[in-house]
């Protein structure tokens, strides 16, 4: 699995209100989208790019368990969020909806633009600019499970059929 | 090596002796729960379209609070979802409009000691008050549960809380968790928080209740405290089942990663300014703030106990013209048991506003949004910036005692400067 695109780069603590504001919850995912970090960065739901990478640093995604934050970035088109490190409920979130997250420190490495490559089968990030390339973590064997599957409702899915 | 409490009920959870930190288990979760926002609404189209049942409706809560009442034709369409819900899948533990999910949870029985606890909410962990080990999943995670009545965790490490000494008067377990989330930071992620000591024997089930429920500020998974006297009194008093409950404490040489002392005796009231609980100070910090609204809502801070502290403030006050008090009662039988001992009298005479009882403005969704540049001083549990409503908001948390106090005056009130003038006109 490779995604490819421009890094947008935020800094610590990005919470799960400004991910996926309450006040516009009750709309359809396409359209929370749209609201997705607008009281951080107003350009970013409009510009962003399919296949684009988000980069984030200490703690990303804290807050509500509202799986919404996750769904907004996958909504966008976000290929992958690389962060220093994630709170649980949201890095449990993403990986259920098929959303790679990275645990990777890259905000004094990274700037906004830059283009950034991520192979998850070879575990390596590749920073377009230099050519650089850095070694992930391995990710353990069930949760890499989960995202070769597409989710953990298409892999539940493929259990139920195989009973 | 002896376990902790957080080890413990994992362990017997995935059918285990012991279980060591970092080690992926997969568990029987005892208990599921889900709100109108993530739970019913979420979970259905999935049932259906693998033909799938709940794994045990007599395992599942349902409870409509974040919705509630409906506002709009989409408010009203999400609570009939969670109807509709619950008597075709024969969910018999359904709330509608009852309150908020972890108060309604402990108030009406549900939770037993050692319980593996999973919610689709964030602020799920407040179970950890009745020893439970209690954690926040997202709607696909819970939908899984729904299904199979398993998921899958990594074994926390624990850090301790030790909190010794006596808490100073009006000073309160939410001052405690305000003070935690500045020493302790907001990025506990992945591990379980143990809370003991003198300060938290003593405290009364709905003080242990805010202690749990704020662990999820801490970034932690769960906030437990091990079972004693007062959560057996607890389960007595609500038609809990308390058989075999006092062994669910941990072990005398359990290994903690980490310990965080307090000495109670010595804590203030405590603020947290905009726009994170982990921005605390102490309350005279803050003396200058003035303040358009005052808010004693939520799971965390709109209890019984939490409206007869604020009660005890401002009996005999008025509410400040500058300012505004509105109050959400946690659950409807709050707000009965509050009407029953005049609890409520004293707020209205004061010139409380009573809203509705649900996560209301502390989630965004209900009654009690602020506006630009407008300041709320708040007894919920988070504060990052838009959550009230507006993106240029001010949220302010606070204890109940905090919050009426500043109700009086206008702007951010130590309680203990009204206490000392009742005093000194006695």
């Amino acid at each position: 699995m490779i995604v490819e695109g421009r890094a947008w780069v935020f800094g610590d603590q990005i919470n799960t209100d400004v991910l996926a504001p309450g006040y516009a919850l009750k709309l359809p995912p396409k359209e929370l989208a749209q609201h997705c970090l607008e009281s951080i960065d107003p350009e970013f739901a409009k510009s962003v790019k399919p296949g684009d990478i988000v980069v984030g640093g200490a703690n990303f995604g804290l807050g509500s368990s509202r799986e919404q934050a996750a769904i907004s970035l996958a909504a966008l088109g976000v290929g992958a969020v690389l962060a220093k490190s994630f709170a649980r409920i949201f890095y449990r979130n993403a990986i259920n909806i098929g959303l790679p997250v990275v645990t990777i420190d890259l905000t004094d490495q990274v700037a906004p633009g830059d283009l950034l490559k991520l192979d998850l089968a070879a575990g390596t990030l590749t920073l377009m600019k230099d050519g650089q390339t850095r070694e992930l973590q391995p990710m353990p064997a069930h949760i890499i499970d989960i995202l070769a599957a597409g989710g953990l409702m298409a892999q539940l899915k493929r259990k139920l059929a195989a009973k | 090596m002896g376990q902790t409490l957080t080890q413990k009920i994992i362990a017997r959870a995935c059918g285990r002796e012991t279980v060591t930190s970092g080690e992926i288990v997969t568990v029987a979760v005892d208990l599921l729960m889900g709100q109108d926002a993530s739970g019913p609404r979420r979970w259905r189209p999935l049932l259906e379209e693998l033909d799938a049942q709940l794994w045990d409706p007599s395992k599942v809560v349902i409870v409509s609070d974040h919705y509630v009442p409906a506002v709009d034709a989409q408010s009203a369409e999400i609570l009939q979802i969670s109807r509709r819900f619950a008597r075709d899948y024969g969910v018999k533990n359904f709330f509608d409009m009852q309150g908020i999910s972890h108060t309604i949870m402990p108030e009406r029985g549900l939770l037993r000691p050692g319980m593996f606890v999973a919610g689709g909410d964030s602020h799920t962990p407040t179970a950890g008050a009745f020893g439970c080990y209690a954690a926040g999943f997202g709607a696909t995670d819970t939908t899984a549960i729904a299904i199979t009545g398993e998921t899958w965790t990594t074994v926390p490490e624990t850090i301790k809380v030790q909190i010794d000494g006596v808490l100073g008067p009006q000073i309160t377990a939410k001052d405690v968790m305000l003070w935690l989330c500045r020493e302790m930071g907001m990025e506990n992620s992945f591990k379980s928080v143990e809370f003991m000591g003198s300060a938290v024997a003593a405290m009364s089930m709905s003080e242990r209740l805010v202690m749990s429920n704020m662990a999820a500020e801490l970034g932690a998974e769960a906030g437990i405290i091990a079972v004693d006297e007062v959560t057996i009194e607890a389960l007595k008093a609500t038609g809990g089942d308390w058989a075999g409950a006092e062994a669910w404490v941990a072990d005398d040489d359990a290994h903690y990663c980490q310990t965080v002392t307090l000495d109670a005796s010595t804590l203030v009231p405590q603020v947290a300014a905009p726009h994170a609980p982990e921005n605390t100070d102490e309350v005279g910090q803050f003396a200058d703030v003035k303040v358009d609204q005052c808010y004693i809502g939520a799971c965390v801070g709109a209890k019984l106990e939490d409206l007869q502290m604020a009660a005890s403030v401002l009996r005999g006050r008025r509410v400040s013209p500058d300012t505004r008090l509105l109050v959400a009662p946690a659950t409807v039988r709050v707000t009965e048991q509050a009407a029953a001992d005049g609890t409520l009298a004293a707020l209205t005479a004061a010139g409380a506003i009573l809203l509705p009882s649900g996560c209301g403005a502390c989630a965004g969704m209900g009654a009690g949004i602020i506006a630009e540049g407008e300041v709320c001083l708040s007894t919920t549990n988070r504060n990052f910036q838009g959550r009230m409503g507006h993106k240029d908001a001010w949220v302010y948390l606070a204890s109940p005692y905090t919050v009426a106090a500043s109700a009086v005056t206008g702007r951010i009130t130590d309680p203990r400067e009204l206490l000392s003038e009742r005093r000194d006109a006695a």
